[in-house]
């Protein structure tokens, strides 16, 4: 769990209980904390409010952490990094991938000891004089292509959806379906602001992919070239996390928020949507949730599904800023509560 | 030499130096020369581009300054968090 004043390692099986078996990097934010499955070793972003942002690793979350080397922006761009907002295996051994604010793509081929900037993405962003969301400028997603390391797909608040099939030499948009209400309309078809805020490929279907938009959700099944509005029978097309079932290339899970001027679960009813058919219908997964005075905003990275399940058996975890974590074992059909009166909620990820 | 004085949690990547001596003729040299000194400050002080952090002061003999001001052996410089940082 990423907190806004730490990290905290919960702990325990099933449905509970869980209690928290450690925290570290006290008073800092993590903005982002997971474990790279390959090898065990656990990664974290952590911003000290005064200090700056810096990129850690262990092989013993309890333990003693070691600064990575970068990421960090070279001299020749001017920029120095603001915020690391996601650090994601690759296709390779050793290969992965950091997105940060100011918009850019960091790849480390070390297992994350060492860093180096996507020169290509980066002229990409000066040429296209990318503009920040309220959160920043972030490079949020990052969506590789299972088996081949040249194809990735990238998400950017808010500068859209980039890809890339030569492992990042050049980049290219994939604009077309996007719709940013929050544009004039005269310049809606045209802008490069899109203000993607969670992106997600299906791992069994790997043309597709889902996303939560700046006022909708949308889904690609041409790899991110087009995209297709999928967001009817959702109570609200606003939101941040999405997550997707590795097991089902038809699901996609959201948590709508009421929109972007009032970022709180609708009705004050905390409810996770479920579709299983590609976004043709949802279904709300709320059975154990707070149903009644459930005011919850629930951030970009802090909504997960674990590795240690799929299909009916998959697990399902978010946090709130409220300091509440809700985990689910069976899809999302019920839910408990894993953990409260932690500090507001950034990210959460099974280890 | 000057002296720059750091507090947690600079001094414990100082390895527990409260205070500090390090050539250089102005701030930024000086901060510079410590970074050389105990490398695990790097990236604490000064971002990757060689600015003091937004939310980091620096105070010379007491005065607050900016990282070109001038620094003469026998001055003391004091790192300190901003009231501005923090979360």
């Amino acid at each position: 769990m990423g907190t806004k004043k730490g990290l905290f390692v919960l702990q325990g099986e099933g449905d509970g209980p869980y209690e928290v078996a450690a925290r570290a990097f006290a008073g800092d934010v993590v903005e982002f904390a997971a474990k790279d499955r390959r090898t065990g070793r656990y990664l974290a972003s952590v911003t000290s409010g005064f200090y700056g942002p810096r990129l850690l690793w262990t092989d013993d979350p309890g333990g003693e952490w070691q600064v990575a080397a970068g990421p960090s922006f070279p001299s020749h761009t001017g920029a120095a990094v603001e915020r690391i907002w996601m650090i994601r295996a690759g296709e390779a051994d050793g290969l992965l991938y950091a997105g940060v604010d100011p918009a850019a793509l960091f790849m480390s081929t070390d297992g994350g000891e060492s860093w180096t900037l996507n020169e290509a993405l980066w002229n990409e962003r000066i040429a296209g004089d990318w503009r920040p969301g309220l959160g920043g400028l972030a490079l949020h997603s990052i969506c590789p292509w299972p088996g081949d390391p040249r194809r990735l797909a990238i998400g950017v608040s808010a500068a859209g959806v980039w890809l890339t099939d030569d492992g990042g030499e050049t980049w290219r948009t994939g604009y077309p379906g996007l719709v940013p209400l929050y544009m004039p309309e005269e310049v809606r078809e045209h802008t490069n602001v899109l203000c993607v805020h969670n992106m997600h490929r299906a791992p069994l279907l790997p043309e597709r992919l889902f996303m939560q938009f700046h006022g909708s959700v949308y889904r690609s099944d041409d790899a991110g070239a087009s995209w297709t509005d999928i967001a009817e029978g959702l109570p609200s097309g606003f939101g941040f996390p999405l997550v997707v079932d590795p097991a089902d290339p038809g699901c996609a899970y959201v948590i709508p928020l009421t929109g972007a001027e009032d970022r709180v679960t609708p009705d004050g009813k905390a409810r996770v949507y479920e579709t299983r058919d590609a976004g043709a219908s949802w279904t709300a997964r709320a059975e154990g949730l707070p149903e009644k005075d459930a005011w919850l905003t629930v951030l970009r990275q802090a909504f997960t599904g674990g590795d240690d399940g799929e299909g009916d058996g998959l697990s399902l975890w978010f946090g709130a800023t409220s300091g509440e974590v809700f985990g689910s074992v069976d899809a999302g059909r019920s839910w408990f509560v894993a953990a409260r009166h932690l500090a507001p909620v950034t990210s959460v990820r099974v280890a | 030499m000057p002296a720059v004085v750091l507090r947690a949690p600079l001094k414990d990547l100082a390895d527990g130096h409260h205070e500090v001596t390090a050539e250089g003729a102005s701030v930024e040299e000086v901060l510079r020369a410590v970074e050389r000194a105990y490398p695990r400050l790097v990236g604490w002080i000064l971002d990757e581009q060689g600015k003091v952090r937004r939310h980091v002061n620096v105070f010379l003999n007491g005065e607050q300054v900016r990282q070109g001001a001038a620094v003469a052996p026998g001055d003391r410089l004091y790192v300190l968090a901003s009231i501005t940082g923090g979360s």
